[in-house]
């Protein structure tokens, strides 16, 4: 079921309904069964696989709370004849038998990830190396598997570092792995911020309930009247990239963002709109990533929770190891001070954005967008120092001119590193950009060529008055929320104005006969 | 609390309101394009529904007979239910629906469309169930006719098919907006100018010449409803000379025919009868007649109408005179206007 | 605390650490600073800090960090 099909509004209907009456005594469980059958309706073999990752992170998590348990109440019960380093020994012991745990649960999880998503992958590479010639084997790819993989994983990870108590309840569990509003794309939350609202009763709270809904409406203006009309364009432009060249792909450089923003994070819209709307909170996934003045800060405001899994549970991990603290030691005492202690941090940097990249899908391309994104922000942290100096000398950071310029300059390099995600190849996606400097057909962009990929000119006055839509909202956003700032309203202003967002998504929206309602682009993932 | 209810209901009704406006505004109006999409509609407007003879089919009943000549020359009421490419099903709950209204004497149906088992085109479809009023009859008929990407949330909102139509409208649309318009002549679709008949492609040899289960339950259906209301039923081929109308398939009709005590009239057979000249009654090669051609035609079948089926000659009737009159009179202005519009010279 | 306000100085030299106690809510420090700062605490003292106890209620102030020193060499 796409967000945006009938079926799911359907579904979401008789959800909260039922939710608030008949189910009110049992509304987790009631979640539960709704996204099992939501899963189920993509196909119901897939529920194999989330079944198999909720029972071995359950099992893994008691057995790992059992452990501390134990071990707590046996120091507790030592505690004023223990010597020093007998607790230390003790807790070191505690923690060894719990990892071998963790770590079996890590290799099953993430060895089905691999399994279903990267065979292929690997396959592929093999024969390119060595010609062997072996058979791709045929995988369906289960919906939502890399999101909620990640979110299992976290699980598990938190007992074992006793950032969260395991959950007794196999039901429960079995909700936090598979809750369906964020099934498909996030955000992904970890276990201690979304138990403490997921379990409890929740009574119907007219405020919030609306205040969903008017989240999902605007998720679904997003999706449907932007997303999935600019679309089309982008389709035909990246399926014939020999035919469209230069202009083209400068035009499709800043459509494709368009589409990547509006979709994900209409999406997210929706995902957390439900969630409110059934009185759970969520963690938001974006804070106006293209307002951020520097790459770096844009990865603190775009796809948030996914950043964050990837620094705690990848970077924190991989630099604080044994391994690379003594490597540290090494590189200081080779390098001096100041550069010896920048080169290991850059090293776990890296690791974590060759796995944020491959993570986001199984090829080369996502690979090189990942260590693109990785040198960029090296070069940006090396350039640090002497901007600060630049600033100091000309008092550039209050001008207003200037950070503008920062803002369009980060917008600028997010839209180019974007393209790794369009194109299928890593050489396609630079033949394909540097054609923009070469082909000498940026006439192009002006001629009307552009009203023969899809899109008509009809449809580009929609873009446009579409983008003034999304950044009048997000200027707005920076005072504060935007749905607060409408309830302040009389009520036939504000009646007004939810009503016509309905009648401009049913009329404007790109669905039904006709149009292939593009699937939402973080899917495929 | 009065109060409270207001402030919700009233906004609701304005959403709805400015909704069914937008319907109306982006539903196609298949005023000057694509008319035939207008004809079903168009019954409803009659004032008087007490017609001896309905017809059912595709364009091979709605462009070859013309019921102002069979009024005229033998004061036989008649109607054609007629709409582009309408499915056997779709014939069926016309006829069920126009029941609901009057009970006539004779229903002629055209069987060209027993060799579609399935719905063909959604466009198809929509012109023929969107004119429809709303009924347990509309119900099943859309119900049977969708195809698999079609939802029926689409027929009861329109608006979620056509809501696209936004950056496509014309003037045409804001005419009609809330205006009905008339198309048709008791629902023939006239056509003054001519194309002669050349060399018509050799039909294909197919692989099965058997009409689907569907098709042949849904004309059970329709000759069980006619024999249960007293009906007769009678099925036609019209002289129509393309899509090619296959021996095999003819066949299995006049079996059908005769097993069940049906008349069967394939005007292909007796086209020279009727005294068809492919050079100048046809506007389209030999598609479709053209209004000579459907005059011939009601010429011809009206005698059959009137001996074997016992048509009542109603020309006595005052009430039937008077809206006759206007009908007639509009049909020969239109035949006026189109003659200049093609350019045709007596 | 001297030692830690020493790295915590060497690392940003315009703030105020002794009275900041928002330095994660408030971008201060990222992701970078910490785990350089987690190499020079190790070390300063000889304490192991692990990716679990990187967490915002840690190194929110100068004082937060210091107490999770003392608990980790206790």
């Amino acid at each position: 079921m796409l967000f945006t099909s009938y079926e799911f509004i359907g579904f979401l209907a008789i959800l909260f309904l039922l939710y608030y009456t008949v189910c009110r005594k049992m509304q987790w469980g009631l979640l539960l069964v709704a996204s099992y059958i939501f899963y189920a309706v993509a196909n119901p073999l897939y529920l194999v696989y989330i079944c198999l990752t909720t029972l071995t992170i359950y099992g893994c998590g008691i057995v790992m709370q059992g452990i501390t348990n134990s071990s707590k109440a046996y120091l507790a019960s030592v505690k004023d004849t223990i010597e020093k380093s007998e607790k230390k020994q003790y807790k070191a012991m505690t923690k060894k038998r719990k990892r071998r745990y963790l770590v079996l649960c890590l290799v099953i999880n993430f060895g089905i990830l691999l399994g279903v998503k990267y065979t292929n992958f690997f396959i592929a590479n093999i024969n390119n190396l060595s010609g062997a010639g072996l058979t791709f084997v045929n995988i369906a790819l289960p919906l939502g598997i890399s999101f909620y993989t990640l979110q299992a994983v976290s699980y598990v990870v938190d007992v074992y570092r006793e950032a969260t108590v395991a959950e007794n309840n196999l039901g429960k569990l079995a909700l936090f792995v598979s809750f369906f509003p964020q099934l498909i794309q996030g955000p992904i939350s970890r276990f201690g911020d979304l138990s403490k609202t997921l379990y409890i009763h929740h009574d119907f709270d007219s405020k919030t309930f609306f205040f969903g809904l008017q989240r999902i409406l605007w998720g679904f203006f997003k999706k449907l009247v932007i997303a999935d009309r600019v679309s089309a364009g982008v389709l035909t432009i990246i399926g014939d990239s020999n035919r469209y060249q230069g202009g083209y792909v400068l035009a499709v450089l800043f459509m494709y963002t368009l589409q990547l923003y509006a979709d994900f994070t209409g999406g997210i819209d929706i995902t957390i709109g439900i969630a409110q709307a059934l009185g759970i909170e969520v963690k938001e996934n974006f804070n106006r990533p293209y307002f951020s003045k520097t790459l770096k800060e844009y990865w603190r405001r775009w796809h948030i929770t996914m950043c964050e899994w990837f620094r705690n549970y990848v970077f924190y991990p991989v630099s604080t190891s044994k391994g690379l603290q003594n490597f540290t030691k090494f590189t200081r005492k080779t390098f001096g001070d100041k550069v010896g202690r920048r080169i290991p941090v850059y090293l776990a940097s890296l690791v974590t954005w060759f796995a944020t990249g491959i993570w986001h899908g199984a090829s080369w391309n996502f690979i090189v967008w990942g260590l693109a994104n990785w040198l960029l922000l090296m070069i940006g942290e090396e350039m640090e120092g002497w901007s600060d100096g630049l600033n100091e000398k000309y008092n550039l950071r209050t001008k207003t001119g200037f950070k503008v310029f920062r803002v369009l300059r980060t917008f600028l390099l997010v839209t180019a590193l974007n393209l790794f995600d369009c194109y299928q190849t890593v050489g396609e996606t630079i033949g394909s950009f540097f054609s923009i400097f070469t082909a000498g057909n940026l006439s192009v962009l002006t001629d009307g060529s552009l009203l023969e990929v899809g899109l008509s000119a009809a449809d580009f006055g929609m873009l446009i008055v579409g983008v003034i839509v999304l950044l009048t909202v997000s200027l707005i956003q920076r005072k504060g929320s935007v749905r607060e700032l409408i309830a302040t309203k009389p009520y036939a202003a504000r009646a007004a104005i939810w009503g016509i967002l309905i009648v401009v998504i049913l009329i404007f929206g790109t669905y039904g006969i006709g149009y292939d309602s593009a699937q939402f682009i973080y899917n495929r993932f | 609390m009065k109060k409270k209810i207001l402030k919700i209901i009233i906004p609701i009704i304005i959403v709805i309101l400015v909704l069914d406006s937008a319907t109306r505004l982006l539903m196609p109006k298949y005023a000057t394009d694509i008319v035939e999409g207008n004809l079903i509609k168009e019954y409803y407007q009659e004032s008087n529904k007490d017609f001896d003879v309905v017809f059912f089919g595709d364009c091979e009943v709605y462009e070859n007979f013309s019921p102002v000549t069979l009024w005229e020359e033998y004061g036989i009421n008649s109607y054609i239910r007629g709409s582009a490419e309408q499915y056997i099903w779709q014939s069926y709950y016309l006829l069920e629906e126009t029941l609901a209204y009057h009970k006539p004497k004779v229903a002629v149906f055209n069987i060209q469309s027993l060799q579609f088992n399935e719905s063909q085109s959604e466009p198809y479809n929509r012109m023929t169930l969107d004119g429809m009023k709303w009924s347990p009859s509309k119900v099943n008929s859309i119900l049977a006719s969708m195809k698999d990407n079609e939802k029926f949330i689409d027929y009861v909102f329109p608006l979620l098919r056509f809501h696209s139509r936004w950056s496509e409208l014309t003037t045409e649309d804001f005419e009609y907006w809330y205006k009905a318009h008339t198309v048709s002549h008791n629902g023939y679709y006239m056509r003054v100018d001519a194309k002669p008949a050349g060399n018509l492609p050799s039909p294909k040899k197919l692989g099965d010449y058997s009409f689907g289960d569907k098709a042949w339950s849904y004309l059970e259906k329709m000759r069980e409803l006619c024999e249960k209301e007293g009906i007769k039923l009678v099925l036609i081929k019209a002289p129509s000379l393309w899509p090619y109308w296959y021996e095999e398939w003819d066949t299995q009709v006049k079996d059908y025919a005769i097993k069940h005590k049906l008349t069967y009239i394939n005007f292909l057979e007796v086209k020279d009868k009727v005294g068809l000249d492919y050079d100048k009654d046809t506007y389209d090669a030999g598609l479709h007649l053209n209004v000579w051609g459907a005059e011939k035609m009601s010429l011809y079948f009206g005698r059959i109408l009137r001996d074997k089926f016992a048509c009542p000659d109603r020309r006595l009737d005052k009430d039937l005179r008077e809206i006759w009159s206007k009908k007639v009179e509009a049909y020969y202005e239109e035949i006026e206007e189109q003659k200049i519009k093609y350019g045709i010279k007596d | 605390m001297e030692t830690l306000l020493e790295i915590l100085k060497g690392l940003h030299p315009e703030v105020d650490f002794e009275s900041e106690d928002g330095l994660i809510e408030n971008m201060i420090l990222d992701s970078f600073d910490i785990v350089t700062l987690v190499a020079e605490i190790s070390d300063k003292f000889d304490v192991e800090i692990l990716a679990e106890h990187l967490i915002p209620e840690n190194f929110n102030s100068a004082e937060a960090i210091y107490n999770l020193i003392q608990e980790l060499e206790d």
